[in-house]
C-alpha cells in the first residue's frame, strides 16, 4: 500500500503541474481574441477615478469598445505592462530605468503619453492653526528631524506623520521631489490608501498627510490644505489649477499612460479621446489639471 | 499480489480518495518549495545577514535595507496584545457555554459566535479604522488611534471565536465522572468548574489559544488598516508598528519581479509560515497529549 501511495502522489504532482501549465496557456490564447474590443487600463490608484470617468464617457460614444480599469499602484501597472497583461498602464511617475530594461528584455517598448497633471496637496486637520509650510520644513517633518508642530511655528504638539505605502507612485514622487531622495523616517505611518490618510487627518487633530489635489478638494472642509513655499523666503502657493499648470506650485507631477509601442486600434482611440477636448474637460471636472 | 481486472472500479475510487486526502499535503509541500525557490538567491546576494537589521527601507534612493526586526517585533507585539485580549473572553465564554448556559442560550449564542468568525477581515478592518481607532484615541488621550494596541484589539476580536469554540469542545469532553465526583464530595458548581473541569481541559484550552494566535499572526487586512504600518522596532503598545503580513500585502504588488526586495519579501513569508506552523504543531501536540489522558 505504501508503494502505491507514493506512486499516486507523484502522479498527482505531475498532474497538478500539467493543469497549471494548461491554464496559463489557455489564458494567453484567450486574451488574443478579446483585444479587438477590450482595452485594459491598469496602474496608479491616483488615476483610477479619472480613468474610469474617461472610460465611461468613451464607451458611450464607442459602444463597440470596452475599457476596463483597475488600480493597484503605478508599479503594479508597469509590472502588468512588462508582463503583457494590460494594454495601457496608468502611472503617476516616470518609468524607472530598471523597469524599462526589464520591459525591453521581454520585447516590450514602453511609450509615454502625458494625459493630465496632478498636484499633491498637503493636508492637515482644520483645527490645526498652521496655514503654510516650506518644502524644507516638509522634508524635515517627513525625515523625522522635526517631531513637534512648535518647530514649524505651530503649537507644542507632536506631529503624526502620514504617508502612502511604498507601492504608491505618490510615495516615490514625494520622496524624490520633497524629501530630496532621502528616506522617510521610520516613525512615518504608511497608510494603505488615500482614503485612509484623509480619514486619519479628519479624526486626528495633529496629523499631516499628502494626497492628490483631486482627493483633497473632494474632502472639502473636513481637511485643511496648506500653502507650500518653494523656499523659506518665497510666498506660499495653494495647489490651484493655475498654479499647478504654470509650475508655480512646487509639488506637482505629470500623469502618464504607458503603452507597448505607440498606441494602436482601440487603445489609440481611447488615448486620443482622453487628450481631446471632451477628455480634458473630464480632467478638470475630476480635480486634475489639463495638459492641453 | 495481482489484482483481478474487474476490480478497476474499486482502484479508481481508491485513487480518487487518496488524491482528495493528500491535496493539502501536496499544496503545503508546493508552497514551501515555491517560497524557498523564490527566496533562495537572496542567500548569495545580498546575503542573509542583511535581513538581520532594524531598518526596513525597501524603497530608497539612498540604500535599500531589509532588516526584518521591526516587522517581527510588530507581529509579536500585535499578537501578544490580541492574545491578552482574546483569552479571557474566549475561555470564560467557553466555560459559560459548556458549563453554565441553558441549552436555549447556547442555541442563541453559538450562531453569533460563528457569525463573528465569518466576517471578512477587510470589513473588520474598516470597522477598526472608522470606529475602534477613534475610540482608542479618545480613551487613552492619544493623538492618533493608529497603533499596535488598536490592531491587537481588533485581532483579539477575530481570535475570540476560534478560542471559544475549541475551548468549548475541550471543556465538553471532560468526562462527566470528574464533575460528578467533585459534586458528590460537596464541591459547589463554581469550585467544580474552576478546580476540576477547567484544569482537566487545560491542554485543550492551551491548544485553542495557540490556534487563535495562529489566526492572529497570519491576519493581514484588518491589521494593515489600523496599525499605521510604521516599520519601527518597538514593544510599546501605543506606537505604530508594521507586521510581517501587512508588509507582504502592501509591497508585493509593486515590487519588481526578481529584485532583492522581492526575495526579501519571500523570506518574510517563510518566517511567517514557520511561525504559524510551529504554533500549529505545538497546539496539535498539546491536543494529542490531552486525548491520551482521557
Amino acid at each position: 500500500m505504501r508503494k502505491v501511495t507514493i506512486r499516486t502522489l507523484t502522479a498527482i504532482s505531475i498532474g497538478l503541474f500539467g493543469m497549471v501549465a494548461t491554464c496559463s496557456l489557455a489564458a494567453c490564447s484567450g486574451k488574443k481574441g478579446n483585444e479587438v474590443t477590450v482595452v485594459t487600463v491598469k496602474g496608479s490608484d491616483t488615476m483610477v477615478h479619472l480613468v474610469s470617468m474617461w472610460a465611461e464617457a468613451f464607451m458611450k460614444s464607442h459602444p463597440d469598445v470596452e475599457v476596463s480599469t483597475t488600480g493597484g499602484g503605478s508599479g503594479t501597472g508597469i509590472a502588468a505592462l512588462i508582463n503583457g497583461t494590460t494594454d495601457i498602464c496608468a502611472s503617476s511617475r516616470d518609468i524607472k530605468d530598471t523597469e524599462r530594461a526589464q520591459a525591453e528584455q521581454k520585447g516590450i517598448t514602453p511609450v509615454e503619453t502625458m494625459v493630465a497633471r496632478d498636484g499633491i496637496a498637503i493636508v492637515v486637520n482644520p483645527r490645526n492653526p498652521l496655514q503654510e509650510l516650506s518644502l524644507d520644513q516638509l522634508r524635515k517633518i517627513y525625515t523625522g528631524v522635526y517631531t513637534r508642530w512648535s518647530q514649524v511655528g505651530g503649537p507644542n504638539e507632536p506631529i503624526t506623520v502620514l504617508s502612502r505605502e511604498s507601492s504608491s507612485g505618490t510615495y516615490v514622487f514625494f520622496q524624490e521631489h520633497v524629501l530630496n531622495k532621502e528616506d522617510f523616517a521610520q516613525t512615518v505611518r504608511l497608510m494603505p490608501a488615500t482614503s485612509a490618510i484623509i480619514q486619519s487627518v479628519v479624526f486626528d487633530r495633529w496629523s499631516i498627510g499628502y494626497v492628490g489635489i483631486g482627493y483633497a478638494h473632494e474632502a472639502g472642509p473636513q481637511v485643511k490644505i496648506l500653502g507650500v513655499k518653494a523656499t523659506e523666503a518665497g510666498a506660499a502657493v495653494m495647489p490651484t489649477e493655475a498654479a499647478v499648470h504654470s509650475g508655480e506650485y512646487s509639488i506637482a507631477r505629470p500623469l502618464f499612460f504607458y503603452t507597448n509601442g505607440a498606441p494602436t486600434g482601440a487603445a489609440k482611440q481611447f488615448v486620443d479621446f482622453c487628450l481631446g477636448p471632451d477628455g480634458q474637460k473630464i480632467v478638470r471636472e475630476t480635480g486634475y489639471v489639463p495638459v492641453q | 499480489m495481482p489484482r483481478p481486472r474487474a476490480k478497476w472500479m474499486e482502484r479508481c475510487v481508491e485513487v480518487t480518495l487518496v488524491v482528495a486526502a493528500s491535496t493539502s499535503i501536496i499544496l503545503v509541500g508546493l508552497i514551501f518549495l515555491f517560497l524557498f525557490r523564490e527566496a533562495a538567491p537572496f542567500v548569495q546576494h545580498p546575503g542573509l545577514s542583511s535581513l538581520m537589521g532594524d531598518r526596513w527601507i525597501p524603497v530608497s534612493f539612498q540604500k535599500e535595507q531589509f532588516g526584518i526586526y521591526p516587522l517581527v517585533a510588530g507581529s509579536i507585539l500585535v499578537t501578544a496584545i490580541a492574545t491578552v485580549v482574546a483569552v479571557p473572553f474566549g475561555v470564560i465564554g467557553a466555560v459559560y457555554l459548556s458549563e453554565v448556559a441553558r441549552p436555549a442560550e447556547t442555541e442563541t449564542l453559538k450562531p453569533f459566535i460563528e457569525l463573528l468568525a465569518g466576517i471578512p477581515s477587510v470589513v473588520i478592518g474598516f470597522f477598526g479604522l472608522v470606529v475602534l481607532a477613534p475610540l482608542v484615541k479618545a480613551a487613552f488621550g492619544l493623538e492618533t488611534g493608529l497603533n499596535a494596541f488598536t490592531g491587537g484589539l481588533l485581532l483579539g476580536l477575530m481570535a475570540i471565536p476560534t478560542i471559544m469554540s475549541v475551548s468549548e469542545d475541550a471543556l465538553r469532553s471532560v468526562p462527566a465522572s470528574y464533575k460528578q465526583a467533585s459534586l458528590a464530595l460537596g464541591g459547589n458548581q463554581i469550585q467544580t468548574i474552576w478546580r476540576i473541569t477547567v484544569p482537566a481541559a487545560l491542554p485543550g484550552i492551551v491548544a485553542a489559544v495557540m490556534l487563535g494566535m495562529g489566526r492572529v499572526i497570519g491576519e493581514t487586512m484588518a491589521v494593515m488598516m489600523v496599525t499605521g504600518n510604521a516599520a519601527q522596532t518597538t514593544f510599546k503598545p501605543f506606537e505604530s508598528v508594521r507586521t510581517m503580513t501587512a508588509t507582504i500585502a502592501a509591497e508585493m504588488g509593486e515590487v519588481p519581479f526578481g529584485s532583492d526586495h522581492y526575495r526579501a519579501l519571500f523570506w518574510v513569508g517563510i518566517i511567517l509560515l514557520v511561525a504559524t506552523l510551529l504554533l500549529n504543531i505545538v497546539a496539535q501536540r498539546v491536543l494529542k497529549r490531552y486525548s491520551v489522558r482521557q
